[in-house]
This record gives C-alpha cells, structure tokens and sequence, in this order.
C-alpha cells in the first residue's frame, strides 16, 4: 500500500458480508436499552417532572432526571450552553428532559410516555429575524446573538457602474447518515465507565463526558464502534452522556440507539439562511465591492455555530478578487432545532448567494457567466476580504475552464432499452427515469426544458482562527512470525472517508513495509481531532508520516554501518536496501525481537482570530476549490426537474487514495443536489414535521445523475506530499451550479433553495 | 410468543417474542444477526433487505411473527461472493451501512436480470438509500458483478 495508489477498504470484506461491527449493532450480556423522553414544545418553562409511575413499570431498572447528572449540567463545543437533561426551560421540540433504562427497547419507550413532566408552554422564537427584536424573549444569558461576525475590508462606500442586488433564502439540511446515533456504555468495578461508540471525534467526547459525569478523563474511556456515516452530525453528543449515566446508575451495560424519527431531533443540522447582497463592478465585469448581511439560525443551542458564521463570512464573496467588502455574518439563537456541522460549514449557504449574484452580474453586463468568473477569478497571492493573502495553487480560472470546456450530454429523447432486454438489446422508447417525473410518467417531454448552470466554490481545510489543530499517531513495528509488520494508531474517525487506508499508505510508503495494520481508534493514544473540516488526511496523516519517518530513522540507525551510513539507506520491500537499491538486510533479521515505537504530534501551522470590529487575518491554514455544471431538465408545466448531468474539476494537491477520492467528489455532489432540489427539514412553529425518510427526501439512484470528474493534483507545497482536504468542495458548488441549471431553463429567479414545484410553476 | 423459523439454512428459535417485534429485531437482537440495518425502520432505506421464502422485504416492514414456519435468507447467508467481491473493487463502499442491503438487492437483480442496463440496475435499487457514494461506484459494482 503506497501513497498515491487506489487502495481498496480495508473494512470493505466485513462490510459487503454484513459482519462489521457498526455502533447499533454492540450487545452485552445483561444489557438494558435507553430511551429518552423529549419535549413536546419548543419552548417551555418546565414545572415538575414525576418518575414515579414509570419507575414502577415491569422492566425498568432507571429513571433519570437532570437531579441525576453529577457534573456540569450544560454541554456545548464551543459555548457550554446545551442541558444534559433540561432543566428550568426547554428551548426546542425533542429536546431531551429525562431518560429510562429497561430491559427490552419497547418497555423503556413505554415507559419515557409514563414520565409526567409538566410544562408552562411559552411563544417560541420560530425566526432568526425574530430573535433580534429587542422585545425578543432572551433565550441565553448572553442575549440571542451567538455570533456576529464584522468584515471590513478596503473602501467601505465604494461606487460602482454595475450594481446588482437579491435575497436568498437556503431551507435546514440534514446530514441523515444512514446509521443511527448508537453506542453501548459498559460499567466498570471502580466507578468508571467504558464507551463503545460512533463519533467524529473521540476526546473531545471524553472530555465532555467526563465533565458531564465528573470523572477523572481516564476513567471515561471510549472506544470506536463502527460509523454509518457522519457529515458533521456526530460531532455534538447526542446519547453518550445518556448511556453512561444510565450504565454508571445500574450497574448494568446500556444501549442506546435512536429511532430516525428521534435522530432528526438527536443531532444538529446545517443552518438554514437568509442572506442579502449587493454586488458592484465595473462596465469590464471587474468586482469592485461586496456588500452583504448573512444570517444563520443556529437553532437552541450554540454547537458549532460560532465557526459555521465565520466561514460563511469569511468565505461571501466565493474565490473571487474583491477590494472592497462589507459583510455581517450573524448566527442567532431561536427556539428552532440546533443547528451546527454539516460538510461545506458554512461555505454552502453562500455559495448559492455568491454564485446567483455573479450570474446576475453577467446578465446585467451581458457577459458569459464563466467568463465573468474567470475574469475574476483568484490566484495565488490574491488577498481575500479577510487581508489574507492566500497561498499555494489557487486553480479557480483552470477548474472553470476546465468543467465548461468538458463534453455535453446527449438530449433526453433518445431511445434507450426497453426493461428487460439488457445491454444491447432491442430498443424501445424513451427511458422513463430520464425525464422530470421519473416513473410517474408525468411527460414524455412535453414542456420539458434544458438548461445548463456553473459555480465554483471554495472552503478552509482544518480548524481556523488560531485553534490549536492537531493530530497524534503512534507507529510500531516488530517481527510477527518472521515478518516485519507495521502497527499504526490513531484516534481518527472512520467515517466511510477512508481514513484507514489512508494512514496505511502513508505508513507503507514511509516505512516499506507490506504488511500495515491500523488498529481501531481509541482513546488509548492522543487525540487526532474529528474527521471533519476535510482535514484528517492533513492533520492525522500528517501525523502517521511523521511518526513513521521516526521509526525508519532508528530503523536505518541500527542497520548503518562504516560502508553504509544511514543517510544511503532506505527500506524497500521489508528489506533495508542501500543507495543501488540493493539488499543489505532483511528487517526481520536486523530486528529481531525488537520492538520500535515512536509516537508524534503533528500541527499545521498556526492561524490567527478574526479581528472583531474589521475581520481581519491570516484565519485560515489551507483552502480547497471546485467548480461544477450541471445540466438539469425541467418539465416546466409541472415544475419537476431531473438533474441529467453533472460535472466537476477539483484540485486535491495529491490523491493519495484516487478511488477514494472519487468517492468523496460523487458522495458530496449527491449532497449538495440534495439541498438544491428535495432536502429540507421542514420546521413549523418550531416543530419538525418531516422526521422520518418517508418525507425528507433523500437522493436515490434514480435522482443522482453520472458526474464527470477531473481531478487536478497542483502539490500545495505546505503540506504533506502536497495533498488537500477533499471530502467538502463537492457539496459546495454542486448545489448552486444546478440552482443556475435550474434559472437558466426556467428564466425565473430563484431564490430559495431546495427548489420545489411551485417555485418553477406559480 | 415463539417464532421458529430458517435462517441461511438453519433452524432458529425464538421464545418470548413481543407481537410488536419486526422481523428485523428478530433477526438483530434474537439471533444476533446484525448484518441486516436499522436505518429507518420505515421501509425507505433498503438498508435491511432479506430474502423471505425467495422474495425480498424489507425485514423492518415485516412483524418477526410472519417470518414463523418460514425461510429467511440474510446478507451473513446470501450466495453473492461475486457481487460482494465487485462492491469491494469498486470502491462502491464508504460507510457501508448501506451495502448489505444493496448486496442482497443486487443479488435478486442479476438472478432475475443477468445483464441489466445502468436503467434497468437504477430501477432496480431505487429503494436502497446510499448517502455516502452518490450511486456511481454502486452502478460500476453490479456492472462488474454482471461480467
Ligand atoms: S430499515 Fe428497513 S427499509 Fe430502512
Ligand atoms: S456507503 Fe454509507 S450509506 Fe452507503
């Protein structure tokens, strides 16, 4: 396995046969199951809670109340403001107020219906916009504003020849990974508690938790169960502290695994948005000024919000020249469900704000819109509207170029096989699933129009403004039954990204040794931050290189001699070869019994916070760009549309994985269309209506067209072996490049994402 | 109640069954077979597609009290190493929490339809939910299992 190679899963065999071990699928004797009981209101005064008749039931081993949490009552990533269990007040519907351990799952959700909790109902808050009022209900302490992020860059008044103005409104997205939030929490002799769970990230779990439970951290010990899938929604808590406050109660193991109705309401969501601009530029296209207000219901609860607002501030204008900006990026709290992480943080909402108003602007100025991209495309050194100068390859002109100069797909209306005949077989008419409609046989093209959209988009890989990234990995090797093997061991999250592949190529193209093993994730060694933020290939990666660099060098160490000094030798093939290449001794043999472990920190380099008053600063460590087109159809009588194609160039700096990469370029494209025609958490008076996968809509096989793909590897010269984040620029771009699809078949002026039916037709 | 049915070609037994278990708990938390998924109990997903006396359910739609007297075939006992095998080739697993179900589902497209057309395998597993590959990996897997 070597760094640059399509690797297959490592987990893939246990996976295709149905015996990988996911967080919902963990059992142990004796074992209860968790439930949880929610609030009905989103926002209410709680009076009283009364156990005691679910305490009676057949079964029930706990009843747990916020009475029963022994440490910090509150929780948060960044702003400790989330209850374990509400207390005082509820601020939004589902959140969890008390919790039930029994035997059998249906005996504890039974008995979550027999916990009497009283509730003096209050108006919820229902709109950011609301929120701001000054006769708004204060929610938090603080006030209602999380964050408002302030960027002043250049001439504030600035004039220009061109000016275009519009409003969008991006709807609440969810992350809906396919396994539930599930583990299983073990008690153990002393007081301790071991947790088996899916997370993005392990310590920082740990360390809420122990917090939450007050335990010394290493007696909250985690381990990682397998990962149906994450995007952002297992970076909060949702059932961990429950499971151990249950287990650590009786004594007992405890399960907890939630229901799709329940994860709607367990995990925080991708904000939704309103966002106002105004664009300004010259008669020759050039931007001259930027203006906008971004704001962001960041739901209840902080999460993560603070960050998302400073990306989607940071990041307004998209990867564009731009001398003068004024942006109010503000998140704000409401009584809507919290919102927080989801792949694209914050660089998803803008983009189709930035990309709407830049094919405005060729409208106005009547220019092609790729060519008025490209003429204001960035480069390397451009400064952003933060005052960073940005570095390493910014390939915004070439991917644009690329993705409109690539191949158009054929039009919908030629025969395709009839079902059953196969590959080259007999022909019949038009393939229903090709139009707009699909199988309901709404057209067989009538009224159907084509239309074809581009965007570009660009995000921050790794943690911003001035946090601490870093990542550990402890690289050992030794002699197992006269080989050489390679242990390598980080806590980084395998999502489905691919991160143990990863690890074991960069191990295996350090050390060249055949035989890698990546142990399973845990708290055991130091943290490696989340699989979020594209950035653990980066940071985690970085970190196994580094680490195997230090154990090749004690290898070569005991292996030099007068004739080959260390400096002339390497390690090929399980065997330590000299500056020809040839063998100068097998490593079974040098080692022995010896063992050689080295462990190693890795940080990027530093970035700075973002000025309060100006938004100014070096923010961000690295930044990943892709454009994408899409070709949609819509049947403009009933306004249904069917993507029929899309396209995409990214730069990735290095592939180190090419199959896995374009997994995550095909995986985020299907989010962002997602959110561009059929996701949306559909919140009433602040209670969800939708929360099940019978009415959010997820792309299927039918919705999801071929994407093209050209995948660019510019080396950025920062970072190891040149590599960039991967996993977001696909669901940046992808959505507002079908949204322009979308405008340019119609001729309306979409403003609100997901597009629905009555947005094409009324 | 009892449930007693056959599962990969063995005969299990389950006391004390609650009316209310689908097959799908049956399966998971009485047999301990956990290869089939839970991720939306709703018949949305696919994730938990079985063979039940041939035909393919969704495990999480059918009460464990039909499934008694019966024959249940899993993704731990489906005869589909070549359909497997591609999965793992072509990169069409990243999570995986979808791929059993898309195993068993492939498995009952190529007995019925050896060579199927990408229409005919879009058609086919339009009811199995991926939400990591964006299908493309999944279509170049039955492909290749087809070869
Ligand atoms: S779990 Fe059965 S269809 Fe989703
Ligand atoms: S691989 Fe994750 S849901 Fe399909």
């Amino acid at each position: 396995m070597r760094v640059g190679e399509s690797v297959q899963r490592v987990d893939g065999p246990s996976k295709v046969r149905g015996t990988f071990a996911y967080s919902s699928d963990l059992h142990a004797e004796h074992m209860l199951w968790g439930s949880t009981v929610r609030s009905p209101h989103p926002y209410a005064r709680i009076t009283s809670i009364d156990t005691s008749e679910a305490r009676a039931m057949p079964g029930v081993h706990a009843v747990l109340t916020h009475e029963d949490v022994p440490g910090m009552k509150l929780y948060g990533l960044e702003i400790q403001d989330q209850p374990v269990l509400a207390f005082d007040f509820v601020r939004y519907g589902g959140e969890a107020v008390a919790l039930v351990a029994a035997d059998h799952p249906e005996q504890a959700r039974r008995a979550t219906q027999k916990v009497r909790v009283e509730y003096e109902v209050l108006r919820p808050v229902t709109q950011a916009e609301d929120a701001l009022r000054p006769d708004a209900p204060r929610l938090h302490p603080d006030g209602n504003v999380t964050r408002h992020v302030k960027i002043r860059h250049g001439d504030q008044v600035a004039r220009a020849d061109v000016v275009v103005r519009g409003e969008y409104e991006i709807g609440m997205q969810d992350q809906a990974p396919l396994g539930p939030e599930s583990g299983l929490a073990v008690p153990d002799a002393e007081g301790g508690v071991d947790l088996y769970i899916a997370t993005q990230w392990l310590h920082v779990d740990q360390q809420q938790l122990a917090n939450i439970l007050a335990l010394q951290p290493e007696k909250v010990r985690l381990t990682m169960a397998g990962i149906g899938g994450a995007f952002g929604a297992r970076e909060d808590l949702s059932m961990q502290a429950h499971a151990c406050l249950l287990a650590l109660k009786t004594g007992r193991p405890v399960k907890i695994s939630y229901s799709r109705p329940e994860s709607f309401v367990g995990h925080v969501h991708r904000h939704p948005g309103r966002l106002s601009y105004e664009h300004g530029a010259n008669t020759d296209g050039m931007l001259v000024y930027v203006r906008a207000r971004i704001l962001l219901d960041g739901g209840a609860y902080a999460s993560s919000s603070t960050a998302v607002i400073a990306n989607a501030s940071c990041f307004a204008v998209g990867p564009y020249r731009c001398p003068n900006a004024t942006i109010d990026g503000i998140v704000a709290y409401s009584n809507n469900p919290p919102c927080g992480a989801m792949r694209g943080f914050g660089s998803v909402q803008n983009c189709y704000a930035h990309e709407a108003q830049m094919d405005k602007l060729a409208a106005a100025l009547g220019m092609d819109p790729v060519e008025l991209r490209i003429r204001n495309a960035m480069e390397t050194g451009t400064e952003m509207i933060t005052g960073q100068k940005i570095d390493g390859p910014v390939p915004v002109a070439e991917l644009l170029s690329r993705v409109s100069s690539m191949p158009l797909p054929a039009n919908v209306s030629r025969p395709l096989p009839v079902y059953g005949e196969g590959k080259g077989g007999a022909v019949g008419p038009a393939d229903l699933t090709a139009m707009p409609g699909g199988v309901s046989n709404t057209t067989h093209g009538e009224g159907v129009k084509r239309g074809i959209g581009y965007a570009v988009g660009f995000k921050n890989i790794g943690y911003s403004e001035g946090f601490d990234d870093h990542s550990t990995a402890r690289v050992r090797l030794s002699v197992i039954d006269g080989r050489p093997r390679v242990e390598v061991h980080t806590a980084a999250a395998e999502v489905g990204q691919g991160t143990v592949m990863v690890q074991a190529q960069i191990a295996g193209s350090e050390l060249g040794v055949n035989d890698i093993v990546v142990l399973n994730a845990d708290t055991r060694v130091g943290s490696a931050g989340s699989s979020s933020a594209s950035r653990q290939t980066y940071i985690t990666g970085g970190a196994v290189k580094a680490a195997a660099e230090a154990v090749c060098q004690r290898v070569l160490g005991l292996a030099q001699s007068e004739l080959h000094p260390a400096s002339e030798l390497r390690i090929e093939n399980d065997n330590v070869v000299g500056g020809d290449g040839r063998q100068i001794v097998p490593l079974a043999t040098l080692l022995g019994d010896a063992v050689i472990e080295e462990t190693r920190e890795f940080h990027p380099r530093a970035t700075h916070r973002l000025d309060p008053e100006t938004g100014q600063a070096d923010a961000h460590m690295q930044y990943a760009f892709a454009a994408h087109r899409a070709v949609v159809d819509v049947d403009t009588e009933l306004g249904l549309v069917k993507v029929v194609e899309l396209a995409t160039a990214q730069d990735v700096g290095k592939a180190i994985n090419p199959l896995a990469v374009q997994g995550q370029l095909e995986g985020g494209a299907a989010q962002g269309l997602g959110l561009a025609v059929m996701e949306e958490i559909q919140v009433q008076d602040g209670v969800i209506r939708n929360a099940s996968f019978t009415d959010y809509l997820l792309p299927t096989i039918l919705d999801m067209p071929p994407l093209r793909m050209d995948i660019l590897e510019l080396g950025d010269p920062n970072s190891p072996y040149g590599l960039k984040g991967v996993g977001e620029p696909p669901t940046i771009s992808s959505g507002p490049a079908i949204v322009a699809a979308i405008r340019a078949a119609t001729g309306r002026d979409i403003r609100r994402v997901p597009v629905r039916p009555h947005d094409l037709t009324l | 109640m009892r449930i007693a049915c056959t599962v990969n070609g063995h005969t299990r037994v389950a006391e004390n069954v609650w009316a209310g278990e689908s097959l799908l708990y049956v399966l998971r938390e009485r047999f301990g077979l956990y290869g089939s998924k839970n991720a939306c109990e709703q018949g949305e997903c696919g994730s938990c597609s079985v063979y039940l006396d041939g035909s393919l359910v969704c495990a999480c739609l059918v009460l464990g009290g039909q499934a008694n007297g019966r024959e249940v075939v899993t993704v731990e006992g489906v005869d589909a190493a070549g359909v497997q095998q591609a999965f793992v080739d072509a990169g069409a697993v990243q999570c995986g929490f979808c791929t059993p179900g898309l195993i068993v589902a492939t498995h009952d497209l190529l007995r019925r339809v050896p060579q199927p057309s990408d229409a005919q395998i879009r058609e086919a597993l339009a009811g199995n939910v991926c939400r990591c590959t964006g299908y493309a990996k999944i279509i170049e897997a039955v492909n290749m299992a087809a070869r």
